[in-house]
């Protein structure tokens, strides 16, 4: 994985310095789209010539809902407390 | 929205296409999908490098502000470490790094799977894609019980952009700076975090 940080500090950098050359930037979130896009399609593909997953897909939708509502669950938690702990005060009062 | 549809619609054409093998051999053969996340990366680095809207909203924000995307954070990852003690499929970090996508599911779901395969990045499809979903249905009802930063939370990454509209219209419009505070620093930080998890706990 330290390629992939390595690259996109160097994209970091060559997007600060030119961030005024909207055409360049243009072009290059395209690109960020269409290779999600093929990214997407391809994982697909693979998804589909996987018969592991294909014949999991209910079992593997569960264990993501209950990936999703404790991540969800959890967030709402902390934010209640942040919420009467921090903000309330400013803004209801 | 409409990219949202689309990123969909290419996972399931592809899945369809697989499944019936209806593929040019040299598609299923070769493996184009880690020079692409390289290539993928780098012009996300571009996009944030450019942004305006990234440094300035943190310029402009005030301490506590950072306490919004920090409770998405850890609750996000406290919250999937223990659900992962009732899925046997799962260990704890594999659960983590599928919640530290923050609904940001096109960008981890790539990841996860370049890390740890096709199952768990389906995983991470689908656990993304549902908190986007949820989030736009939900948040009246998580703003009611759970606090006005509710919908924010929920929203992770998607608070900045597809759940901004319910957010703000819940919540309040002076919360909106926040819902996009928080987005953004959750979207910059999902491809520094995800690979983490799944490398170094």
């Amino acid at each position: 994985m330290i390629p992939v940080l390595f690259l996109m500090t160097i994209g970091l950098i060559l997007g600060y310095v030119f961030r005024n050359k909207t055409q360049f930037i243009l072009c290059s979130s395209k690109i960020t789209t269409l290779i999600i896009y093929m990214l997407l399609f391809l994982l697909g593909i693979g998804v589909g010539l996987n018969k592991t997953i294909i014949s999991n897909m209910m079992n593997i939708g569960i264990q993501a809902f209950l990936i999703t509502f404790g991540a969800v669950l959890g967030s709402l938690i902390f934010a209640y407390i942040t919420y009467k702990l921090f903000f309330i005060n400013k803004n209801e009062k | 929205m409409k990219n949202s549809i689309i990123i969909l619609l290419m996972f399931i054409v592809g899945v369809v296409l697989g499944m019936y093998k209806f593929l040019p051999n040299f598609l299923i053969e070769n493996d184009f999908s880690k020079y692409s996340l390289y290539a993928l990366m780098f012009f996300v680095g571009i996009g944030i490098g450019a942004d305006s809207n990234a440094f300035s909203v943190i310029r402009k924000t005030k301490i506590k502000i950072i306490l919004v995307p920090l409770c998405v954070i850890l609750g996000s990852l406290v919250g999937a470490a223990i659900t992962s003690f009732f899925i046997f499929e799962i260990n704890m970090t594999e659960a983590m790094a599928v919640a530290a996508g923050f609904g940001y599911y096109s960008l981890s779901s790539i990841f996860i799977t370049e890390i740890s395969g096709e199952t768990l990045g389906v995983i991470a499809l689908l656990s993304n894609v549902l908190r986007e979903i949820i989030t736009l249905l939900a948040t009246p009802f998580f703003v009611k019980h759970f606090g006005k930063l509710g919908g924010i939370v929920s929203g992770g990454a998607t608070s900045m952009d597809t759940c901004l509209p319910i957010i703000s219209e819940s919540t309040g419009k002076e919360w909106a700076i926040i819902a996009v505070f928080s987005g953004v620093l959750l979207t910059i930080i999902v491809p520094f975090l995800v690979p983490f998890i799944l490398t170094f706990i």
